[in-house]
């Protein structure tokens, strides 16, 4: 396949960036979306010129470290990460537009390269049940029913690439810290932190420059692990039952 | 403990001068060309305690000397890593009220390789009443090593696995249950209990998730102090111990010190010096060779894992191996067509033509054979002509009947995600098609060599998770490293390292110290060299070349003559690369071509020792499969006489003869015998 690629190059936070054309060819429709770029940018270096810098690491769509938006949609065409987007989605001659994530919470480092530390510090301000290495209870002390086993683990899935964040018209942050306020909140271990979790986790949002949810669901269309949107209704709830106590 | 730490191998004590003048087991003068390798002393003493096994932990434990609560804000350590063994070391060693300085490269210490672990965790809970026990894990795990293992860590390892289980529930990870609310476990290859627990396919993705953020809690609440998008490019030895790191902020590319009363390496195993791996891009072997290169010696590197089951490689642009977790194999059959050359699609195949060569061969096991042998067996079917799909190098993993004996619902519920996976990359449907597997290169045995205490070598320097050598010799059994990994971070570092903050004298390295100044200005040399010469190939192209080259000759079966023509080949592809290597840019931005370039340098001298260590080695033991040594039927044979032993190395120099140190193995509890799993 050839094809013509409009990429978002950006030299530094505080360089003006610009959509620069390029030509690739030989491209096969195995080729995941990432070996593409790998192919322009051997080139690239050949030619002497920066090759298009990107974040990416297992390239098996777990680790949520790659992520560009394609075409205007996060992660491209189709529901997965963008290391498992393969070219066999795309057709000989196409033009493709590649921009990073595009929130105010998430600044350009580099091309298509963000930093999404935003999501780290909101995780530290509860993402977490407090269990200090040798507290804990035997594993079957406290069963779980596998009804919410099955919940939190549906939650947990969360990759952290930041597709619900560059797909929110708001640059919302909303499905990502619901995934792990559920997961947490819906388990008995998590019980006893539960109301100060939720409190504390969406000030950290608000603080890190995140917009508001207006639930137009781009979030849950873009993500690829499935997060539900209910998600985030039901971090209101915990949000709406914590306030009512006193964030207690 | 039954020695003083003088009589510990440490560089000064066991590089002595009367290295023997020649080699002995395998290894014949050189013609020409490699760099041949001499005798130091053996490791006398591996710090482990003596008595009855089940008892050394506590022993250990009693004996070591404590920090009080008080003191401990004022020791620093740094944890390079935040995988499985770094992130949980770091939020253990912060709960107990150290400093820590942490590291990854990545942009977040939540994406850390252990991620991608997909089938589960090992514990001797017994849970299923079936028969299980420490002592059975502990047998196990010896056995399926090969016999190439230091008995005392592995029987440590079992014993801490059920806490484990303890601990990451209580964090919250959401392992698979019952309907009454109890913990659901199977089985995995090598064992006839079911001892594997586990989150669907993504059980290193939750129990990462679990360490990451009781590590976010800590650097939250100010004890850790996390860089990350920052590297680990070498090691400070001050008066002899391990005191900082160098390490290269990858988007300012500034090189700077960090410096602390101890060193925990965290940072992962060297599968990547292959290319084709089913590693992350980025793992790499940098931060434990430049430790290395300072005096920790490396153990057994050319003990490599190949993963039976890995989705075989489309073309000439791959860039990564992706895994199938060894967990299908439960449930999945195995076969190849009977005849040579047969390339009708599998549906066409009647079942008196097809050869399920693994129920075949080792009717008790089946299709849950070790991966060392799973994965030989592959080679074996495809090198007779016997391959399935582009290029004969596949065999099937078939699900018909699993899904005509349980429905399609149930294997769905139990494979949905890695069945997802398959079909992405393939653009197949394995509920329809079987899955092609070939083996590909997975973790990594060896690693820096560490004694009872999880200490290297070079005083204060630790090495905890896949960066180690311990507790799996020659070959690691499914399900163990996320194990390992967890208990070295969770509950065997933390109180050794306690001991030696307490017992050793660490004055505040001054930061004018000339040992920093000078360690920075050879960072800093290495990558202006890189980018001044300018050439015509990129990093990628050599990385390439590296990976075949090893793969063809210290791949899946290895012998003298090919070991011999790698090390010939690697000297010159490594001088290759400084005449010709282009890297655009400068090293003051963030410079990914430069990141890799720079870990090249120490892959060209990592491939050398593995090769090396391969010829030495001269006998066959799990992983490495010397073709020179094996039984009748075509198993790997040991030479228990000569060999039972871990080879330590001793760096000297670049292209240099390295230093053989041998630890000699006691098997006092599993008696070796020819592994069967017939």
């Amino acid at each position: 396949m050839n094809l013509t690629l409009r990429i978002w190059r950006q030299a530094g936070p505080d360089t003006p960036g610009s959509m620069t054309t390029y030509q690739v060819g030989g491209i096969s429709p195995d080729m995941s979306f990432l070996e593409m770029l790998d192919t322009l940018n051997e080139e690239l270096i050949l030619r002497g010129d920066a090759p298009v810098a990107f974040d990416h690491d297992c390239r098996e769509g777990i680790c949520g470290a790659c992520g560009m938006v394609i075409n205007g949609r996060a992660h491209g065409p189709e529901r997965t990460t963008t290391c498992q987007l393969h070219m066999r989605h795309f057709e000989d001659g196409d033009t493709i537009d590649v921009e990073p994530w595009r929130a105010a919470a998430f600044p350009v480092v580099k091309d298509l390269v963000v930093d999404r530390s935003a999501f780290d510090r909101i995780i530290g301000a509860g993402g977490y049940i407090t269990a200090p290495t040798g507290s804990a209870p035997d594993a079957h002390a406290t069963p779980v029913p596998k009804e919410a086993a099955d919940t939190a683990f549906e939650h947990a899935e969360c990759i952290g690439c930041g597709a619900c964040v560059a797909a929110c018209p708001n640059g919302s942050a909303m499905l990502f810290t619901s995934a792990k306020v559920v997961h947490l909140n819906v388990l008995p271990q998590g019980g006893p932190e539960r109301a100060s979790r939720v409190m504390n986790m969406v000030e950290a949002m608000d603080a890190e420059g995140f917009g508001g949810c207006t639930n137009t669901g781009e979030c849950a269309t873009a993500c690829p692990k499935g997060i539900p949107l209910p998600s985030i209704a039901a971090m209101n709830r915990e949000y709406l039952r914590s306030s009512l106590r006193g964030g207690r | 403990m039954n020695a003083s730490p003088e009589q510990n191998a440490s560089p000064e004590h066991s590089a002595s001068p009367e290295h023997k003048a020649h080699p002995d087991p395998g290894v014949h003068p050189a013609p020409g060309g490699y760099p041949d390798y001499s005798v130091g002393e053996p490791i006398a003493d591996t710090r482990s305690p003596q008595g009855p096994i089940e008892q050394r932990w506590d022993q250990r434990r009693f004996e070591a000397k404590l920090v009080n609560p008080a003191n401990r804000r004022k020791h620093t350590v740094i944890v390079v890593g935040t995988g499985l063994a770094g992130g949980a070391a770091g939020a253990t060693l912060a709960e107990q009220g150290y400093h820590v300085v942490q590291f990854c490269f990545q942009d977040s210490p939540r994406r850390a390789h252990s991620i991608a672990a997909q089938g589960g965790i090992n514990a001797a809970k017994n849970y299923r009443n079936d028969g299980d026990s420490v002592r059975r894990l502990f047998y196990d795990t010896v056995k399926g090593g090969d016999f190439r293992a230091r008995e005392s860590n592995v029987h440590r390892l079992a014993q801490v696995s059920v806490e484990i289980i303890d601990q990451c529930v209580a964090q919250g990870v959401p392992f698979a249950r019952e309907y009454g609310g109890l913990l659901d476990t199977r089985s995995f290859g090598g064992v006839q209990v079911s001892r594997t627990f586990y989150a669907r396919g993504q059980t290193g993705q939750q129990l990462l998730l679990g360490a990451y953020q009781a590590l976010s809690r800590q650097i939250a609440a100010g004890n850790v102090e996390m860089h990350a998008r920052t590297e680990m490019l070498d090691l400070l030895v001050i008066d002899g111990r391990a005191r900082g790191i160098v390490a290269r902020d990858l988007v300012t590319g500034e090189v700077s010190s960090y410096t602390a009363d101890a060193v925990v390496l965290a940072s992962g195993g060297y599968g990547n010096v292959f290319y084709l791996s089913t590693n992350a891009k980025n793992s790499n072997a940098t931060a434990i060779w430049r430790a290395h290169r300072r005096g920790a010696y490396f153990a057994n590197p050319c003990f490599t894992q190949i993963h039976p089951t890995c989705i075989p490689r489309s073309g000439d642009h791959q860039s990564k191996l992706t895994l199938m977790s060894e967990s299908l194999r439960n449930d999945g059959r195995i076969w190849v067509p009977k005849a040579k050359g047969d390339t009708r699609p599998p549906d066409e195949i009647p079942e008196q033509e097809r050869d399920y060569y693994l129920e075949r061969i080792y009717p008790s096991f089946g299709n849950l054979v070790p991966r060392d042998i799973a994965s030989r067996a592959a080679k074996n079917v495809c090198d007779e002509g016997r391959g399935v799909g582009p290029g004969g190098q596949g065999v099937y993993l078939d699900f018909a009947d699993a899904v005509r004996r349980l429905g399609r619902d149930a294997v769905e519920a139990k494979y949905g995600n890695l069945f997802e996976m398959y079909e992405r990359i393939t653009a197949e449907d394995p509920y329809r098609v079987p899955m092609r597997i070939y083996p590909a290169i997975h973790y990594t045995m060896g690693g820096l060599w560490v004694d009872y205490d999880l200490q290297t070598t070079v005083p204060g320097l630790f090495a905890i998770g896949e960066a180690n050598f311990s507790d799996h010799g020659a070959n690691r059994l499914g399900a163990s490293a996320l194990m390992q990994g967890l208990a070295d971070g969770y509950f065997v570092l933390p109180p050794v390292l306690n001991d030696y903050l307490a017992r050793e004298p660490l004055p505040a390295v001054p930061a004018d110290h000339e040992e920093i100044a000078s360690v920075e200005a050879e960072v800093a040399d290495r990558l202006n060299l890189i980018l001044a010469v300018d050439g015509d190939r990129t990093p990628d192209s050599f990385h390439r070349e590296l990976g075949e080259l090893l793969w063809d000759e210290c791949g899946m079966a290895r012998d003298e003559a090919g070991l011999r023509r790698a090390l010939e080949r690697i000297p010159a592809l490594r001088e290759e690369f400084w005449r010709r290597i282009k890297v655009p840019g400068t090293g003051q931005e963030l410079n990914q071509a430069l990141e890799k370039a720079n870990r090249l340098v120490d892959y060209f001298e990592l491939a050398e020792l593995m090769c090396l260590d391969a010829l030495h080695r001269a006998e066959s033991c799990g992983g490495h499969f010397r073709t020179e040594s094996q039984t009748p039927e075509g198993e790997a044979a040991r030479r228990d006489e000569e060999f039972s032993y871990a080879a330590a190395w001793e760096f000297t120099g670049t292209g240099r003869a390295p230093v053989l140190h041998r630890e000699h193995l006691d098997f006092e509890y599993v008696h070796p015998t020819q592994r069967s799993y017939a």
